[in-house]
């Protein structure tokens, strides 16, 4: 019964994003809205990896970093390589894996603060290094992109190419929904299967784990990885909505949003950063009427939130459910 | 036969301070051997030692006749020794039951994608790994508090608990952290025959502890440790009576040896 239900709820979350929503935005030529759910869809899938780092004990405000690298890595491939963007989406999640393998190993050893400190200090690398390298072409960055081309299998067109399509806003916007229910249902099902036992044992104590004979670095390189795959991926899409890719693309700001996205929406649930982008995004251009006063009142609304909800804005929906 | 888990010229230094100073002894297969002596004579060092979460100066731990010391803890801990906490470490949010599931996974046969798409394999796993938790957690007594999360239990179940998530790893040897330490008579009691019950499941006991009556009850070999050397080895009758134990616990020997 509580299978059905659920099964329903999913059904209906993705009719209203996949049809219910555009024909809202349709009906009040509210055009530009395609472009800022598209954000904030793709702002979702990055805040979705950091909630897997979160899940076996880590503050991570690095994922800025790996939208970086993944949007570059795209940029790069599209632009330089000629590959098609369809090929580079899934091969700049699996750069931003590979790369956060190699520092992940090292750093996942680290906990508390101190993991959080590397992590804040990875999103300026990653600028630095997109001005220094030749490839991407310093502070002047990667434009003139161009939009997604055709996929096509045995002679039939699946989807158009972008430059094809008249309304590529709403082209964009089916893609990062698709993508963020995709990923989304991929994080539901780790964390519900063995996987998301392992981890959650990992959160609870790594001594433990480990005298048990749990491969604790393994395993915490691993969902670090799936976290910076879902942060690469996430940077691509959008370099590839906006065309271009500058150092600033992503900061430190991006890198704490996407972790207090995470707060936000409940750290015990699934679909939290999810709801976390959507009121923290919208929050902040409603408050942009305060002027001065914006950043001000935002800061002092995220304290309050915190202190009354410190399980997130979900708690107040499910207070009697088991974790995630 | 042969040992089981041979401790040979064990030496442990942090920095000019010696916890561990060549200490050699065999453990038995089947057997209950404990490790005492006084407040900081280095028996907690010795206990990391063997299940290799610290790595020795000198000296080496053979599991089976091999060396396992230098190896990952979670190596150590598949090829049969598994160690145990004291009972405030536990997964705090996890249930009971949850716990020792999670503690069956290295006994999996299918692999984590296989976890992941639910196949036939995975639910075998898991279907068995729950019979198995449900059989340890009756065993341990605990079969009433399964589904309470751990950070709710009281301490008497939360060893029982850690021993639990032990047996779950499917130890040939089973370290115990101090199992009775805090603990009144009638929980002493319970928790040595606990401890009989698990050997009496083939797994070999190792227990580092000292309140010196259970020992005397529970081992069948006794090693006594004091500044970090051996002093003396064997049963607990020999023990009981050997003078260097004596003067090691002078003081309060009367009431802690149980003489």
């Amino acid at each position: 019964m509580l299978q059905l239900t659920k099964a329903v709820a999913a059904v209906a979350f993705a009719a209203v994003l996949l049809i219910a929503a555009p024909w809202a935005i349709e009906a009040t030529h509210h055009a530009d809205f395609y472009y800022t759910l598209s954000s904030v869809a793709l702002l979702a899938i990055a805040s979705g990896g950091v909630w897997l780092t979160f899940y076996i004990g880590r503050i991570n405000i690095g994922q800025g970093a790996f939208a970086l690298v993944g949007g570059y890595a795209s940029a790069v491939l599209v632009v330089k390589a000629g590959l098609s963007f369809w090929l580079s989406l899934p091969l700049a999640g699996l750069f931003c894996a590979a790369v956060s393998v190699a520092i992940g190993l090292p750093i996942l050893r680290l906990r508390g603060v101190y993991f959080a400190m590397v992590t804040l200090v990875l999103t300026e690398v990653a600028r630095l290094t997109a001005l220094a390298l030749p490839l991407t072409n310093g502070a002047k960055g990667i434009t003139n992109i161009p939009p997604p081309g055709p996929i096509g299998l045995f002679g039939f067109t699946l989807v158009p190419g972008f430059d094809a399509i008249v309304n590529r806003n709403a082209a964009f916007y089916y893609l990062s929904v698709v993508m963020m229910l995709l990923c989304f249902a991929a994080l539901w099902r780790l964390v519900h299967s063995r996987l998301g036992a392992l981890f959650a044992a990992l959160r609870q104590n790594e001594d433990l784990a480990s005298s048990m004979g749990l491969n604790v670095p393994a395993l915490r390189v691993l969902a670090f990885a799936i976290s910076s795959f879902l942060g690469g991926i996430g940077g691509a899409a959008f370099v590839a909505i906006t065309q271009s890719i500058y150092p600033s693309s992503f900061t430190v700001t991006d890198s704490v949003n996407f972790m207090l996205n995470c707060f936000l929406g409940g750290l015990g649930f699934v679909f939290g950063p999810m709801l976390g982008t959507l009121v923290l995004y919208f929050g902040w251009d409603l408050l942009f009427q305060a002027g001065e006063y914006q950043l001000l009142i935002y800061s002092g609304v995220m304290i309050l939130l915190m202190l009354a909800l410190p399980n997130g804005l979900l708690s107040l929906r499910a207070p009697a459910r088991r974790r995630a | 036969m042969a040992p089981l888990l041979r401790v040979r010229n064990l030496t442990k230094q942090y920095g000019g301070l010696t916890a561990v100073n060549d200490v050699s002894f065999d453990v038995e297969p089947g057997e209950i051997l404990s490790v005492i002596g006084p407040n900081g004579a280095g028996k907690s060092t010795i206990f990391k030692l063997i299940s290799s979460f610290v790595a020795p100066t000198r000296g080496e731990v053979l599991f089976k006749g091999e060396r396992i010391s230098g190896l990952a803890p979670h190596i150590v801990a598949r090829k049969g020794v598994v160690r145990t906490f004291q009972e405030t470490t536990i997964f705090k949010g996890l249930t009971a039951r949850d716990s020792v599931i999670v503690a069956h996974h290295l006994r999996s046969r299918a692999s984590l994608v296989d976890f992941y798409l639910g196949t036939a394999k995975a639910r075998r796993d898991e279907a068995e790994f729950g019979k198995s938790s449900d059989e340890i957690l009756e065993f341990l007594g605990l079969g009433e508090v399964k589904n309470e999360i751990a950070s709710n239990l009281p301490q008497g179940h939360l060893r029982a608990l850690g021993v639990a998530i032990g047996l779950a790893a499917n130890p040939k040897i089973l370290l115990l952290d101090e199992p009775f330490a805090g603990m009144n008579h009638d929980e002493t009691r319970h928790a040595v025959e606990t401890a009989r019950a698990v050997r009496d499941r083939g797994v070999t006991l190792l227990l580092v502890e000292h309140d010196m009556a259970a020992v005397m009850k529970i081992s069948d070999r006794i090693v006594v440790i004091n500044f970090g050397s051996k002093i003396a080895e064997g049963t607990p009758a020999a023990i009981r009576s050997n003078e260097k134990v004596i003067e090691a616990y002078l003081g309060v020997e009367d009431e802690s040896i149980g003489l």
